[in-house]
């Protein structure tokens, strides 16, 4: 029998979380070791798939299916394809990085890795199931926990941010859910199969009533605007791996959820909705580096940039309804959505990493209140200029990689709207540098003469993100190829 | 008449009519000071014995006993669902009981009795047991309800219930009499028979519905027959509590299925679809939107209910197309969430107090398992997965809107957020505030079995409901009408 292997990187976390419980609360120790080598496995699962993945043969790999609950027709059914895999990676390098940082977390520290887990588990899930009703399952594990840390061990207004996250992302997906039911009984075929319903061939009128449910549902957590708001209070709220995790990861399923269930069930629809969408996404990419320029909260300067970055994305999905007049851009568009899922994952995994080391030891966010910490913390200041860098869209990074091919692609599909998205590129690199700046450079304060340096733990954790952001912006050749796999599949399959 | 068959298919009735008696009179026998912590094994063994009866009698052709009563799979697995639920209330109101009220023996055979009318009306296919069982069902409820003596809450409880209730079943038998009056006949096929060929008016038919629901309704705890549920719910004792919470439940639903699906067929239907259409939405709604503001856990519960009875009015909204499946299934996934909820309840409570919100504050750290149980209740309640509450809803949603009710699953999806707010209250006091007392939550092993045999429920209806499914498919197969 083959190791199953998907499986292995989805529940090791759940696992993990079980043990976790089963320990006694005090031996904080054994409670980070479980969570390490259970982020771990995951970790090294997510890149042994992404390196294996045959870009040769293309289409679902590592699949497993058995039947869950044949009344209603469904079945476990997991596998990975190109759009899929390199979140599936971005989410193992996230977690394991996300241990990491919270290594010295002493508050309750039992629940808190627990629920981590548990949390990640929820997203591994949702980015594998090829089964709608085990998507759902798996989207609303991975937000549900989300309450209790933000709850428990948020900061800033924590409470009000829990609840209100907690209830956009749910009546989203909720509403989603009923979209899906419909299309369910519609199509007549007893099955939640994702890739049999898309076999269906709804009808365009039912296909148009159902697409904005299902596409801006799941979306909510994909941070669409005039949606969005739930995010930079949830982000800055969280506890720092909770952010990580959040922005880095839970986004992008929003996102990849609207991609592969509301486009591919509802591809006319898609054609009809997504050139108004992309209006929308415009005021993401523009609004959100806007607003994040006027912050004075380091967080919050994250937070909406988040917003921001993650306009590219839904805007790179939205070229697909150029698909007839300008196959090409749709390819590019879809790919860069792809690609800045994943950088934008790392890329704010870091800014969020960053931003926790900071806090811990200055105990302020305020940006004015910061300056000079490049000469106590330089490896943190790196890191967060490579991240910066990769988010302005330098060359040789990742974040490059991504824009660009989102706008290109959305040049093709829609010229006014990739020239009036510049004006978001050129906001975001005067609040990187100029926050840049205020934070790292400048006169170091006297009270943070004696702060203490970064430990192993955050340094490896720094160093393993920025690997990828690097990486994958020098030779962009191999997750690029695997993404043009996924994107082109995805492409002939709506056509 | 072969009367060693008929005895077995009464066998359930049978059992639970001699137990309750059996604990009655021994009660009444023995010395007035002598302990009576016996009456809640003999209960249980009761009531153990009932549910082999009812096992026994799964998978048999279904018949109807001495013309009013069927057995087949609707009253065979409601009567099951009842008899585990009353048997874990047994169980846990045993040490609640024991501080509270110094006889005991009558409370469990109260508790039978009621069970022999839930018994009763899981099969009733005649309008005049029907009432019969209701009102049975009503004065042992209301007896109960008021059973804490001692108690003025109890008492006050008890008395708005009786008044209540005995309005509502003057109103329902008008509805009969007129059911009557116009079919000629108390059988629920003769009903369906008299009712066809639109020889009645359709307005006549509403009328008689609408006269029928108002009965139904308030054993159901619908909007807006349900005004009695928070007081008597906050009133009665907890273990009497959750028995209201569930008990009348099982009948009123298997009563409602039975009644509307086998008497209203055919074109009559449409009438009783829009009706349970408009009740299940305010229902839901309502029930919903007042759970939001309660500060008191077993009032917030008891609104909680009414509103997961709006949710199981759509299946029966739907019975035409999803059968009693998605009905029978999402009752048994509210029945062990819900009655874990209680049993938390009952261990929280000490004395008068510990019923309010705020009692459970930071109960996550003087407790974790107990709050842990509660999260996984009240999830599940609001239909979050991996746990039983979403299967259940996905059930009922799916045979909805193949039945074509999608305005309905859209109030109900819109309405499980609602909800999931007010559980998320609870949520917040237990997980995110730090607690007001130090000392730990002293929970009696029975409590302790119940919350656990619940957890067990809640986790293992939702990732593997294919335990429970495949029964009550089968059993939902064998129906029929009446005689």
């Amino acid at each position: 029998m083959e190791l199953p292997l998907l499986s292995i990187i989805v529940f090791s976390p759940a696992v993990g979380a079980l043990i976790i419980m089963a320990l006694p609360k005090h031996r904080h120790n054994d409670i980070k070791l479980v969570a390490a080598i259970a982020s771990a496995i995951s970790c090294l699962g997510s890149i042994y798939a992404f390196f294996t993945y045959d870009t040769a043969a293309g289409g679902i790999q590592f699949e497993e299916q058995f039947a869950w609950i044949p009344a209603i027709g469904t079945s476990y059914h997991v596998g990975v394809d190109g759009i899929s895999l390199p979140l599936v990676l971005l989410t193992g390098v996230i977690i394991f990085a996300g241990v990491l940082v919270s290594w010295v977390r002493e508050q309750r520290p039992r629940e808190f890795f627990a629920l981590l887990l548990l949390l990640v588990t929820g997203v591994f899930g949702t980015f594998v199931a090829l089964d709608l009703f085990l998507l759902f399952v798996f989207y609303e594990l991975a937000v549900l926990p989300m309450y209790l840390l933000i709850g428990i061990w948020g900061t800033t207004r924590k409470e009000y941010a829990a609840m209100k996250l907690t209830l956009y992302l749910l009546i989203g997906s909720s509403i989603a859910l009923a979209g899906v039911i419909v299309a369910y009984v519609d199509a007549g075929l007893g099955t939640f199969d994702l890739l049999k319903l898309a076999e269906a061939g709804f009808e365009p009128g039912l296909q148009t009533l159902l697409f904005l449910p299902i596409f801006v549902g799941f979306d909510v957590l994909g941070g669409l605007w005039p949606f969005h708001t739930w995010s930079p209070d949830g982000h800055v709220a969280a506890p720092t791996a909770v952010s990580m995790l959040h922005a880095g990861v839970l986004m992008k399923m929003g996102a990849y959820s609207a991609l592969r269930v509301g486009v591919l069930l509802l591809p006319d629809a898609a054609q009809v909705w997504l050139p108004w969408i992309v209006i929308l996404t415009v005021i993401n990419v523009v609004y959100g580096a806007t607003v994040a320029f006027a912050q004075r909260d380091f967080k919050y300067v994250i937070g909406y940039s988040s917003v921001s970055h993650m306009g590219y994305v839904t805007m790179g999905v939205a070229t697909i309804c150029a698909l007839g007049s300008s196959p090409e851009g749709a390819q590019l568009g879809l790919s860069g959505a792809v690609m800045q899922m994943f950088s934008h994952g790392v890329m704010t995994g870091i800014f969020f990493a960053v931003v926790g080391l900071i806090y811990r030891r200055t105990h302020t966010r305020q940006l004015p209140e910061l300056g000079g910490l490049a000469r106590k913390l330089p490896l943190v200041a790196a890191a967060f200029i490579i991240a910066g860098l990769s988010s302005m869209g330098m060359p040789g990074l990742s974040g490059f990689v991504a824009e660009f091919q989102v706008l290109m692609g959305t040049y093709k599909a829609f010229p006014l709207v990739a020239i009036l998205s510049l004006i978001g590129v050129v906001v975001t690199a005067a609040y990187i540098l100029r926050f840049t700046y205020m934070v790292f450079f400048g006169p170091l304060k006297e009270e943070f003469r004696g702060l203490p340096p970064i430990s192993a733990a955050e340094k490896f954790a720094l160093a393993f993100m920025c690997i990828f952001i690097v990486g994958f912006g020098i030779a962009p050749g191999y997750i690029l190829q695997i993404i043009h796999t996924g994107v082109s599949e995805f492409l002939a399959a709506i056509q | 008449m072969d009367l060693a068959l008929t005895a077995w298919q009464l066998s359930p009735e049978l059992v639970l009519l001699v137990a309750g008696l059996v604990i009655m009179l021994v009660d009444a026998l023995r010395p007035r000071e002598s302990d009576s912590g016996w009456a809640p094994y003999a209960a249980l063994a009761g009531l153990a014995a009932a549910l082999v009866a009812s096992v026994s009698l799964l998978g048999r052709e279904p018949d109807v006993v001495l013309g009013v009563l069927a057995v087949d799979g609707l009253s065979l697995v409601a009567k099951m669902l009842a008899l585990v639920a009353v048997a874990i209330v047994v169980l846990f109101s045993g040490p609640f009981m024991k501080e509270r009220a110094s006889r005991r023996g009558e409370f469990y055979s109260l508790l039978l009795f009621a069970t022999l009318a839930i018994s009763i009306l899981t099969g009733a296919s005649d309008i005049v047991l029907v009432f019969l069982g209701l009102d049975f069902l009503s004065i042992a409820s209301y007896v109960l309800t008021g059973y804490v003596r001692e108690s003025k809450r109890s008492s006050e409880a008890a008395i708005k219930y009786f008044l209540y209730g005995a309005t509502l079943s003057a109103v329902m038998l008008y509805g009969l009499s007129l059911l009557y009056g116009l079919t000629g006949s108390t059988s629920l096929d003769g009903v369906a028979a008299g009712l066809a060929g639109g020889s009645v008016g359709n307005g006549m038919i509403l009328a008689v519905l609408v006269l029928v629901m108002a009965g139904l309704g308030f054993k159901i705890a619908a909007v807006p027959f349900h005004q009695w549920a928070p007081d008597a719910y906050e009133g009665a004792s907890t273990p009497v509590t959750a028995f209201l919470s569930l008990g009348p439940k099982v009948a009123g639903f298997s009563v409602l299925a039975r009644f509307l699906y086998f008497a209203f067929p055919g074109e009559v239907q449409t009438n009783w679809v829009a009706l349970l259409f408009a009740l299940s939405a305010v229902t839901m709604t309502v029930g919903n939107l007042t759970a939001i503001w309660q500060r008191n856990i077993k009032r917030l519960l008891a609104y909680s209910s009414i509103a997961q009875a709006g949710y199981l009015m759509i299946g029966v909204a739907s019975l035409s197309t999803g059968g009693l499946v998605p009905l029978l299934f999402y009752l048994g996934a509210y029945l062990f969430a819900n009655l874990g909820a209680f049993a938390v309840v009952v261990a929280m409570s000490r004395g008068q107090s510990g019923e309010d919100i705020g009692d459970y504050a930071g109960l996550a750290q003087r407790s974790p398992g107990l709050a842990l149980a509660m999260l996984l209740f009240l999830l599940s309640l609001a239909g979050i997965p991996p746990l039983a509450g979403f299967v259940g809803k996905v059930g009922l949603f799916l045979s909805a809107v193949d039945r074509g009710l999608i305005g309905l699953v859209v109030i109900a999806v819109v309405n499980s957020v609602i909800s999931l707010y007010y559980y998320l209250q609870v949520v917040r006091q237990m997980y995110l505030l730090d607690p007001q007392r130090d000392e730990d939550v002293a929970v009696a092993r029975p409590v302790r079995a119940t919350v656990l045999v619940s957890v067990v429920g809640v986790v293992l209806l939702g990732i593997v409901p294919m335990l429970l499914l495949p029964l009550i498919e089968q059993a939902a197969g064998a129906i029929i009408p009446g005689s």
